[in-house]
């Protein structure tokens, strides 16, 4: 029995919530893997390209509300994807026309592009906040929890309660659906196909008669896809806050480059090792070694590795040691 | 002098934009703006040095900048008796064993005849956090206990506070080597996001270790170099210099006791001013010293060489030039004025707020001076670092302005009005973002670009 009860613990406080962080950050990893890949620049406005399609989702959603509409159970903003993810794509070809286009065409070292994006990063910032302000927001209707610790402690009988969120299933869910389609389409399509030639050496792929423009459309409009959902799930789970995602960027960063950036596997990947990296190190076990171990065992301080206070640090630091011992990534694999 | 046509022109349309704001907004204000982009100056020289001269990212100036102002506060402040002799000893205790453990690894990386390397230096350093932990957290909790409303930390040295500023390069300098060896292998865009995720990292080791510098507690009241304003107020000779400045204005007023008052309020502003130019003067001394060097620097022989270090890096270690050495020499050097600025930063502030040190935010604000004010060119980021702070200040009002300019016909109820009204202050993203994008696209090489001189 105690055994069990230190099984729920865990699931209840670390399995579950990694797997719901991780599941947002692997989106977000695979929009930096995929403008990395094809696009060839590191781009730094991704957090706020994520803020801006989840605006749109939060401002759809509160006149959802308005209007009357609603989900069922299911939050309303599920049915602001497509509208929100429109806004999104739309941007980013407006972006891409207006900025990206011109350096791309020149051929301009990575760097520069990295550059322009900063640039682009600070625009999107100021939209978003002219728009809709930097305050903190929730937009998440419908059921909250899908089983309550009471009620699964009056089932089991165990003393630890597990709860969860509907969020947390949705997140996955939807992480799962997103992932294997687009997995499905990079594998399995022409177009996917020709994307991945693209993005393994640009010059054969304009020779064997792909068309550059095609491809670079397609991918802004899977990055928008990513982007967008990627941030709308994250904002679903924790709140919707500006600054907060333009912060998210880092962690963002790190799983992209720990699962070795350009490589889309990697980055999905990496999304989970770096939240169960920041959410193992920093949880406290003390609760955990009380119920496996012996009485006279029992640890009298908290047992955490480390304050949660270096949450970020970790994520970093991982990502310091992967790049000081293998700079490609830890999953090389494929490249898109 | 016609080669410097272009630099004079530049700066003296950025004086004479500071006098404006000195004339219609207060010369308070105007002087504290020059301050602060006398600072940002400081550390777009270094931002320059890095990626001008050799062509190197470093995005984690906020996180040098943060160890120069922890530098003012290890010097400058008093120190706590009673923290050091709660926990002192065995925090040096600990020191000593993080130098054992450094050593340690470094025979065991030199050393060739072990077998499963990786694993014993693995274990070595577990092992070493575990002990480290064992001693460190009884005496830090027992320093940050020491009366932790007003200290709970060590404390300082009770140096004056000139000597921080040397010391916070020096620390910048030290950090950097460190960053330097790990990163500077990674190809460009990867050592931009490596760089900006160190920095993060020690900006949050120095919010969260509170019996360093207080933490996110914030440090107040450090020393200045300059008198301070209440001193001022009370010195016979600064009232007599005020009185003496602002003779004809006082002998309009015929009552004396209005005379009085309108002279004690004059000596007020005149204070803060006074303390104000003082720090523009040491800033000023600061500025001018490290443009004369990076200038000689930049013409000489080793500039030469950086520059065809940044233009081919094959061909210049095809040359025999040591591309790592360089590489890693000009990065402490950058990241060491950057952490000068810092100091200079903190010092001017008179506290230290690890909390508003965002390496995310601020690091970007940097960049967008080195490149808009001229890469390779130290008069150019000079400009850069002037021009974008008195932007990134002026924006808020200014935009305030013009909304309030074209919306003039639109009612003071209307929503969207009032809406625009209250989003003012993020107006300066967007101005600094299309600014950004606008000298990327049509002048690459910045306002002031690198002038080569053919030998």
């Amino acid at each position: 029995m105690d055994f069990l009860n230190a099984i729920i613990l865990l699931l209840n406080f670390t399995i579950l919530p990694a797997l719901t962080y991780g599941s947002q950050l692997a989106l977000g990893a695979m929009f930096v893997t995929l403008i990395y890949g094809v696009l060839r620049f590191a781009n730094f406005a991704t957090g706020d390209m994520m803020s801006f399609g989840t605006m749109f989702s939060v401002l759809l959603t509160y006149y959802f509300q308005s209007i009357g509409i609603n989900f069922g159970i299911l939050p309303t903003a599920l049915l602001t994807i497509p509208f929100a993810v429109f806004m999104m794509i739309f941007y980013m070809l407006t972006i891409d026309k207006f900025v990206f286009s011109y350096y791309r065409i020149k051929k301009s070292p990575p760097v520069q592009l990295a550059m322009v994006s900063v640039g682009v990063m600070f625009v999107t910032q100021a939209i978003i906040r002219i728009i809709i302000g930097p305050s903190d927001r929730r937009f998440l209707d419908g059921e909250k929890f899908i089983l309550k610790a009471t009620e699964f402690k009056e089932m089991t009988g165990l003393n630890e309660g597990l709860t969860i969120k509907s969020t947390q299933i949705i997140t996955v869910l939807v992480t799962i659906i997103v992932v294997s389609i687009m997995f499905w389409f990079l594998n399995k399509t022409k177009t996917g196909t020709s994307m991945r030639a693209y993005s393994d050496n640009e010059d054969l792929a304009l020779l064997s008669g792909i068309d550059p423009k095609k491809v670079v459309l397609i991918t802004w409009i899977i990055a928008g896809i990513l982007a967008t959902i990627g941030g709308i799930l994250y904002g679903l789970d924790k709140s919707y806050r500006p600054f907060v995602y333009f912060n998210n960027m880092l962690p963002i960063f790190a799983a992209a480059i720990v699962g070795g950036i350009g490589n889309p596997y990697g980055a999905f990947l990496g999304g989970y090792v770096i939240a169960f990296a920041e959410i193992f190190l920093t949880y406290a076990y003390k609760k955990f070694f009380s119920y496996i171990l012996p009485e006279s065992l029992e640890p009298s301080s908290l047992v955490q590795l480390l304050s949660t206070d270096y949450k970020f640090a970790i994520s970093f630091s991982i990502l310091v040691i992967v790049l000081l011992f293998r700079p490609s990534g830890i999953f090389e694999g494929k490249k898109i | 002098m016609r080669r410097y046509s272009n630099v004079i022109a530049a700066y003296s349309i950025m004086l004479f934009l500071i006098i404006l704001v000195g004339v219609f907004q207060s010369w308070s204000i105007a002087l504290s703006i020059l301050n602060y982009c006398l600072i940002s100056a400081v550390m777009t020289i270094g931002a320059n040095i890095q990626w001008g001269y050799a062509g190197l990212i470093n995005f984690g100036i906020m996180g040098y900048t943060a160890l120069g102002g922890l530098a003012v506060v290890l010097v400058s402040v008093a120190p706590v008796p009673e923290a050091w002799s709660a926990g002192g000893l065995s925090l040096i205790f600990c020191l000593l064993i993080i130098c054992l453990i450094t050593l340690l690894i470094k025979y065991l990386i030199k050393n060739k005849n072990i077998e499963n390397k990786t694993f014993i230096i693995s274990s070595v350093i577990i092992s070493g956090i575990i002990i480290l932990r064992f001693i460190s957290a009884p005496a830090i909790e027992s320093i940050e206990s020491v009366d932790p409303a007003k200290t709970g930390f060590l404390g300082g040295l009770g140096l004056p506070v000139l000597l921080s500023w040397i010391v916070g390069g020096l620390f910048a300098a030290g950090v950097a080597f460190v960053v330097g060896k790990i990163a500077l292998g990674l190809r460009a865009d990867y050592l931009a996001i490596a760089t900006l995720l160190i920095a993060e990292i020690i900006v949050s080791i120095i919010k969260h270790e509170d019996w360093l510098a207080r933490g996110v507690k914030n440090v107040i009241g450090l020393k200045r170099p300059a008198p301070y304003e209440i001193d001022l107020q009370n010195s016979e000779w600064f009232i007599n210099l005020v009185e003496k400045f602002n003779s004809t204005k006082l002998n309009m007023i015929t009552s004396i006791s209005e005379r009085k008052d309108q002279l004690s309020q004059l000596v007020i502003d005149a204070s803060s001013i006074y303390v104000k130019l003082c720090f523009s003067g040491l800033f000023l001394i600061v500025v001018v010293a490290l443009l004369i060097l990076t200038q000689r620097a930049l013409y000489s022989p080793w500039g030469r060489k950086m520059r065809a270090i940044r233009d081919n890096e094959i061909s210049a270690s095809a040359m025999g030039k040591n591309v790592v050495k360089e590489h890693l020499l000009i990065f402490i050097l950058g990241s060491a004025i950057v952490g000068l600025a810092g100091a200079m930063m903190v010092t001017n502030d008179g506290l230290f707020t690890p909390g508003s040190y965002r390496p995310m935010r601020y690091t970007f604000v940097i960049w967008v001076m080195v490149i808009v004010g001229g890469t390779g060119n130290n008069f150019g980021a000079i400009l850069g670092g002037f021009a974008v702070w008195f932007l990134w200040v002026q924006a808020a009002p200014m935009s305030l302005f013009l909304i309030n300019f074209f919306t003039a016909n639109l009612p003071e109820t209307n929503e969207i009005k009032i809406h625009l009204i209250n989003s003012a202050p993020y107006f300066r993203f967007l101005i600094i973002g299309i600014g950004l994008l606008i000298i990327m696209r049509y002048r690459p090489q910045g306002i002031l670009p690198e002038k080569i001189v053919k030998h």
